[in-house]
């Protein structure tokens, strides 16, 4: 058997690369990748394999097969939408795991987070990443949002957009201010007890307002509670819709803006 | 020829006046069949012969008397049809019209010899297109294409038609069964016309291609009709400008990458050193002092220390988002250009700068009470 290592027997190079060609070619195999996909069909640098990576992956529902040129142009865009997207997934990350040690009621959830540092394996680090990630990504839409108006990306067609974004501010904002709570101490809630004062003062609704932040007349478990879900549950809900819209707008408008 | 609407006919017109620097009008007439083609036309003879409101010019057009066909555009479809048929190509430019006079009226003489040489060996049984039919539309340019019974078969006629047989059969069933009669294959021995097409053709004589298969769509009659008019607002108008770009992979998905690993690089390298505040278990009892907000709404508590608390933190900030809401809708200058939108950026600029500062003031030069402090002489009383 000409093996190629002259002495016939079967390597274990062989074996792998054979063991590889009958997974390449079983069915589950080409069930998952689709005709066209560089696992499938193998990469070479073509014009015609570039757009084949994209058109065979999930991330088509991102990205075009090509964008303008100045559109990658890091001095452009500085990466800012991009990367608040992906602090959302890591903060969307680090909190389910923050999520398996943490309880919403009132001793225990002070508690939770204190043993972070002391009773779990990488937990002070999860948290450091939550927070610090959250901090940015609140900076991040902001300079994002500053970079559209300077580049005037808010003009015909994009207006609407310009919309969701500002809707996608407000809402990172929320996710933020609902988090804050959660430690349950004593900067949560006097942060959060000086923050919702201002909701008080809401003309005609002040205190309904407030009562249906808090879930109460002062921040308590209730508002403990109420928090945790709105944090892990409901806003992450509402901005991945308005996420899918902004981003699906992106591309039927016709890319990001044209350059200055 | 379908009638072309004028306007559709004008716009068209128009289009080719623009690519090819012409005039409108004279593009106009020469599409109607009323000047000659712009190559002959003197550029000055603005030929104009029909007023532009004559819709009718366009209708009364005679069959096959259609637009000039571009010879570019002539050639490649010879050659295309040409290599399907397997046929020489200058004698099937011949056939669809290289020789532009009219080719249903004459037989092209170029094709002529090598049909007649052909047809004695062909066999009547094979369905196989014979070249020889093919010249045979000369004989009889004037035969109603209706004639269902008494055509030539449906190969012949797939061959003429460039229509595939087996579509063309399921075409005249459904025509049968709308009128009502039972379908009978065209060319078969129920008509006497195609019978003796196939007598003849059996024969191999010379007379085949002279008697054989009557044409059953003359030449230079369009086959395809006009099924509807778009009109231009009901479709979405794409304006594409060629633009200069590039490929997503890997040119974006690795500006991307290195971004993200940048980003989270030093996400941890910060999170390793610099652990997130967790001070005493809530108190409800001891309020700290100061007592501040998330960073992020400290500008707003730094508004609380000048406004009354309805101005600052409602109207305000109501304002403020209401404001940025509607931007887009308020700023109708259509310039993306620096230069162009002064007045925008600074009110923006203005705006940013002001919240920065509010926001830096309320986090650093506030202590207790909410005072002013020097963050250098007093202390920071700010938590992350």
């Amino acid at each position: 058997m000409a093996n190629g290592n002259g002495n016939g027997r079967v390597g274990l190079r062989e074996r792998l690369s054979e063991a590889g060609e009958h997974i390449r070619s079983s069915e589950a195999w080409s069930s998952i990748f689709r005709p066209g996909s560089p696992f499938r069909a193998g990469y070479s640098d073509t014009p015609r394999n570039r757009s084949y990576v994209i058109m065979n992956n999930v991330l088509y529902h991102l990205h075009p097969v090509k964008v303008k040129r100045h559109a990658v142009r890091l001095s452009y865009t500085l990466c800012l939408g991009g990367l608040s997207f992906f602090l959302f997934i890591l903060l969307t990350i680090t909190g389910i795991f923050l999520m398996f040690y943490y309880r919403p009621t009132s001793p225990a959830a002070f508690n939770d987070i204190a043993s972070l540092s002391t009773q779990v394996a990488f937990g002070q680090l999860t948290r450091n990443l939550h927070r610090w990630g959250a901090h940015l990504m609140v900076l991040t839409v902001f300079l994002h949002m500053a970079r559209i108006f300077y580049h005037g990306a808010y003009k015909p067609p994009r207006e609407f957009n310009w919309v969701v974004g500002i809707i996608l501010l407000f809402l990172t904002l929320m996710l933020s201010f609902t988090g804050y709570l959660l430690p349950w101490d004593q900067l949560a809630i006097w942060a959060v007890t000086v923050g919702t004062n201002m909701a008080a003062y809401t003309p005609v609704f002040g205190d309904q307002v407030t009562f249906a932040l808090l879930g109460d007349i002062q921040v308590t478990a209730n508002t403990l509670l109420r928090w945790y879900v709105l944090h892990v549950l409901f806003f992450p809900f509402i901005i991945v819709v308005f996420m899918a819209i902004h981003f699906w707008r992106v591309r039927k408008d016709g890319g990001i803006s044209g350059p200055l | 020829m379908a009638e072309i609407p004028e306007s559709i006919l004008r716009r068209s017109a128009e289009a080719r006046a623009a690519k090819e620097g012409r005039d409108v009008e004279e593009v106009l007439a020469e599409m109607r069949g009323e000047a000659p083609p712009a190559a002959a036309a003197k550029p000055t003879a603005a030929v104009p012969g029909a007023p532009v409101g004559t819709p009718a010019a366009a209708s009364v057009l005679p069959p096959g008397d259609m637009p000039k066909i571009p010879e570019s555009l002539l050639r490649r479809t010879a050659e295309v049809r040409a290599k399907s048929e397997g046929r020489d190509f200058e004698e099937v430019l011949a056939e669809i019209g290289g020789g532009s006079a009219a080719p249903a009226v004459s037989p092209p003489a170029t094709e002529a010899p090598v049909p007649v040489a052909a047809v004695p060996q062909e066999p009547v049984e094979s369905p196989a297109p014979a070249p020889a039919p093919v010249t045979v539309p000369a004989a009889a340019p004037q035969a109603p294409a209706s004639a269902a019974g008494g055509g030539p078969d449906l190969a012949t006629l797939a061959e003429q038609t460039g229509v595939p047989a087996h579509l063309l059969e399921r075409s005249f069933k459904a025509r049968a069964q709308i009128e009502g009669k039972s379908y009978v294959p065209p060319g078969s021995d129920a008509s006497p016309a195609p019978a003796t097409a196939v007598a003849a053709a059996a024969g191999g004589a010379a007379a085949a291609p002279a008697a054989a298969p009557v044409a059953a769509i003359p030449e230079g009659v369009r086959t395809q009709r006009l099924l509807t008019v778009v009109k231009a607002g009901a479709i979405q108008q794409i304006k594409k400008e060629p633009t200069d770009k590039v490929n997503v992979w890997p040119h974006l998905v690795a500006i991307e990458f290195v971004a993200i690993m940048v980003v989270t690089a030093a996400l941890f390298v910060f999170s390793v050193f610099v652990d997130a505040p967790l001070l005493e278990f809530a108190n409800f009892n001891a309020q700290p002092n100061p007592s501040k907000a998330p960073w992020y709404f400290l500008g707003l508590q730094e508004l609380l220390a000048y406004f009354d608390p309805q101005v600052a933190g409602v109207v305000i900030p109501g304002f403020g988002l209401v404001g940025l809401v509607i931007v887009p809708y308020i700023d109708r200058n259509p310039s993306v250009r620096p230069s162009d939108r002064k007045l925008a950026i600074m009110i923006f600029t203005f705006f940013v700068i002001a919240a920065a500062i509010l926001t830096i003031f309320g986090s650093f030069f506030r202590g207790p009470g909410f005072n002013f402090v020097f963050p250098w002489v007093d202390g920071i009383f700010f938590d992350f």
